[in-house]
């Protein structure tokens, strides 16, 4: 039993973390193949040089991060039946399905155009680039609604029966599957999360650059300005948005999944006029949470938006179907926190905006440059939050994680973990490192495409004249 | 058993055929080049070799991704056995997927730091792990998993064999080939000559390669043996070793008069045959030797749910795959740097 338990929190673990670490490059390229595809048709439009450097310089960035988020991908597409074998039985004639429609309508659009997008700007004119970089983006749109509505279903599930023989979900109407009540709300929290990750990501690399060029007293260049003021702007406006929809988010799993937020907000008793917990440490053994700091009326108003709306406790919930509310209490409060940081640099942005003091202060670079990992962070944040929050359920209310699991033997299980520990270390180290020091190199004027450029330039050095000659009409 | 019930598994073990087929096939020219990287050592050439392929193997390592997915929609009885059976193989192919792929970008990234030799040799042991373990799980299902009560029940080894280490080195080995004879068609001067010398060692190989996984399967299991030998199954089986050797032929003429795709067309003739023998051999088992493709199929709701899609979605697929294949179509020379 021992080692039963032992393989059951090494599978929970191996999961969350490789899943942990892919989650972050689907986010990226989702962010930012949307903003190539913008780039590039500011380019088709205007003309100018400026689109088309920034184009050819975040280009670079998406092949590394697209292929990460490829492999790390593959490996999930095999976990769900190596370690998850009971619930690939039971769930796959739905889970699998939506995984299936995502892989043919998403990642094969994705793959089968990046190769156009990444090394035929000179074979197939600017029309037909611009439409595979456009097919590339749609492709990354539609991965993330499958698999959102995949996740959603294992949250809320809908649309489906239970075989009584063998305890398998049966499809009963795909509609109501793929729509399920959670679908719509995470969807839309996710994909402007995605977006504000790359704006931070961008709007901090700008940061850095300007930052140093003026260390050095040089003039700020116009493609480092462009992107920068890009995403101050996506920060202003989409950062208050997201909030928004987290609430509406909020608003729903307090609906659909009462114990999620009673866990997540160290609530133990039902309250109207509930308080906020600030902050606290919830013990799950007293069923108390200790140390809190709380803010009266505070719970139920951001609830149920009225002061004295009734607020769950997880008292109400037996013992073993409550989600661990130790860890989601601080992920849910590092989320919340990070997102009004967001939308204060935007906001901060925007009054230097109207200053005129965007590319010259100090401060509001010093705080991009601080806030540049702060999207992904609550990202994780927040999927850790819903994730967690879901147990002991993988599919809610419905099936456990704990009946879950394949018969896999604990040593399997052992050196698998190892395994990919040690394998993502090397391999997602490298590209991360390989990722900063493109980003420490400054977009140019006249900044080169992937597929004219020589081996060492992608790092800084120009190629050869020749080379750039020779390629265009190769395969004509 | 009902109309629905019965076809649509079988329509689908024909869908899921041709996946891991065009898997095997565009990826396994993939991983060859990766092994091959072991009998080239320029550092020109093997930029070459590599951007013959990385404007498409990220497509091609699709094909794995649907054949996953569509095993864990379709017939989840035989992904939930299949592959915590297969485990160790199965995680070692995936940790060499990983380093292969990522070493596209990284072995040209890293130049500049003087690493990049280290991310050559995973870009060909990468390759060459997941050739030998597709190999060896292609060998773990052929010679049967041990279950009850549809769930699978043996050791975390019970894969390793003999006959799947066999059929490992023989993967290994014709996707080496389909490598050289990809490279033949798409490169020039040495490097074309030296595959097209590389490309008749390793056909020899394979053809061992294939005789003994041929005499051995049928020994495996006594379905397998009636299936090859008793009559009349045989005059619809006796054509696949027949087209084996009429294949080589022609790959043997397409070498000497340095034909352009000939050898390729035949490498890939090969791979179709020994598929469809492999089929022929275990059908109608998806997990053998105790569970048919009827037992491990999801209900027909789901599996006619993803044949509308499949029906509309694959076409279209592979009419953008092949337009992609046709932009970058032609001979790759060390003046197209794509990197």
């Amino acid at each position: 039993m021992v080692s039963a338990a032992s393989a059951l929190l090494l599978a929970r673990f191996q999961f969350a973390f490789t899943v942990g670490v892919h989650i972050v490059f689907p986010a990226f390229s989702i962010g930012l193949a949307a903003y190539l595809a913008v780039l590039e048709g500011l380019w088709l439009r205007t003309d100018k040089q400026v689109y088309l450097d920034l184009y050819r310089y975040w280009i670079k960035i998406f092949s590394v991060v697209f292929g990460m988020g490829v492999v790390s991908g593959l490996v999930m597409s095999y976990e769900f039946g190596t370690n998850w074998s009971v619930f690939s039985q039971k769930a796959g004639p739905i889970t699998g399905v939506l995984l299936s429609y995502e892989v043919m309508t998403a990642f094969f659009l994705e793959a089968g155009f990046l190769g156009v997008m990444l090394f035929g700007m000179n074979k197939v004119g600017r029309g037909l680039h611009f439409a595979a970089t456009c097919c590339v983006s749609v492709g990354t749109l539609i991965s993330m609604t499958w698999i959102l509505a995949s996740n959603s279903w294992m949250q809320t599930p809908a649309g489906y029966s239970i075989d009584p023989a063998t305890g398998r979900f049966m499809p009963e109407d795909w509609l109501a599957i793929i729509f399920n009540p959670s679908f719509p709300y995470r969807l839309v929290h996710m994909g402007m999360a995605a977006f504000l990750s790359v704006a931070f990501i961008i709007g901090g690399t700008a940061a850095w650059h300007m930052m140093r060029d003026r260390r050095k007293g040089l003039p700020i260049s116009q493609p480092v300005k462009v992107m920068f003021s890009m995403a101050m702007w996506m920060a202003t406006i989409v950062a208050p948005l997201q909030i928004l929809a987290g609430d509406a988010h909020g608003l729903n799993t307090l609906k659909h999944q009462p114990v999620k937020i009673a866990a997540l907000e160290g609530d133990w008793e039902t309250e109207s006029r509930a308080p906020e917990i600030l902050f606290g440490i919830p013990n799950m053994k007293t069923e108390h949470t200790d140390y809190a700091i709380k803010l009266p009326f505070a719970g139920s108003l951001i609830l149920t938006h009225s002061l004295d709306g009734k607020v769950p406790g997880m008292k109400d919930f037996p013992a073993d179907q409550r989600p661990p509310s130790p860890i989601i209490f601080f992920t849910f409060r590092i989320m919340i926190a990070l997102g009004m940081l967001m939308a204060a640099t935007g906001f901060l942005s925007l009054y230097m905006r109207w200053r005129g003091r965007l590319f010259t202060s100090p401060l509001l670079h010093r705080m991009a440059l601080v806030m540049a990992p702060s999207g992904f962070l609550a990202l994780l944040c927040g999927w850790v939050t819903t994730e967690v929050g879901r147990q002991p359920w993988t599919v809610y209310g419905l099936l456990r994680t704990a009946d879950s699991v394949s018969p896999i033997m604990l040593p399997s299980m052992a050196i698998s973990m190892t395994a990919f520990v040690v394998v993502y270390v090397i391999v997602f180290g490298t590209g991360i490192g390989i990722l900063l020091r493109m980003l420490s190199r400054q977009p140019e004027e006249g900044e080169h495409d992937l597929s004219e450029q020589g081996t060492a330039s992608v790092l800084g050095t120009r190629s050869h004249p020749e080379t750039v000659l020779s390629s265009p009409d190769h395969g004509a | 058993m009902s109309g629905a019930a019965y076809w649509l598994p079988v329509i689908w073990t024909v869908i899921l055929a041709a996946a891991i087929l065009i898997y095997v096939i565009l990826d396994g020219f993939d991983l060859g080049i990766g092994m091959l990287f072991a009998v080239e050592r320029d550092q020109g050439r093997r930029d070459v070799m590599v951007n013959t392929v990385a404007p498409v193997w990220d497509g091609n390592e699709t094909w794995m991704i649907l054949g996953g997915a569509t095993l864990y929609g379709v017939f989840p009885g035989a992904y939930a056995t299949l592959l915590p059976a297969l485990y160790l193989p199965i995680l070692l192919m995936v940790l060499a997927l990983i380093f292969r792929g990522v070493a596209f970008e990284f072995r040209i990234m890293t130049r500049d730091s003087g690493r990049s030799g280290l991310w050559d040799i995973a870009f060909m042991g990468g390759s060459a792990t997941a050739a030998f373990c597709q190999g060896a799980i292609l060998g773990g299902v052929i010679q049967g998993v041990s279950v009850t009560k549809g769930a699978f029940n043996g050791g975390p080894l019970d894969w390793l064999t003999p006959f799947s280490i066999l059929c490992g080195l023989s993967v290994m080995c014709g996707y080496a080939l389909l490598g050289a004879c990809w490279l033949v068609w798409r490169t020039t001067g040495v490097l074309e000559a030296s595959c097209r010398h590389w490309a008749r060692r390793l056909a020899i190989g394979l053809f061992v390669g294939i005789v003994a996984v041929s005499l051995w399967t049928p020994m495996l299991h006594e379905p397998y043996l009636v299936r090859w030998t008793d009559w009349p199954n045989i005059l619809f089986v006796a054509p696949v070793p027949v087209l084996v050797i009429l294949l080589a032929f022609l790959f043997v003429r397409g070498l000497q008069r340095e034909h352009p795709v000939a050898p390729f067309l035949c490498a890939l003739g090969w791979f179709f045959l020994c598929f469809t023998g492999l089929g022929i051999s275990i059908f109608p088992y998806m997990v053998p030797p105790s569970l048919t493709l009827w037992d491990v199929s999801s209900p027909p709701s789901s599996q006619a749910f993803q044949l509308v899609g499949t029906a509309i979605l694959l076409p279209i697929i592979l009419t953008y795959t092949v337009y992609s294949y046709r932009v970058f179509r032609g001979k790759v020379t060390e003046a197209d740097a794509y990197h």
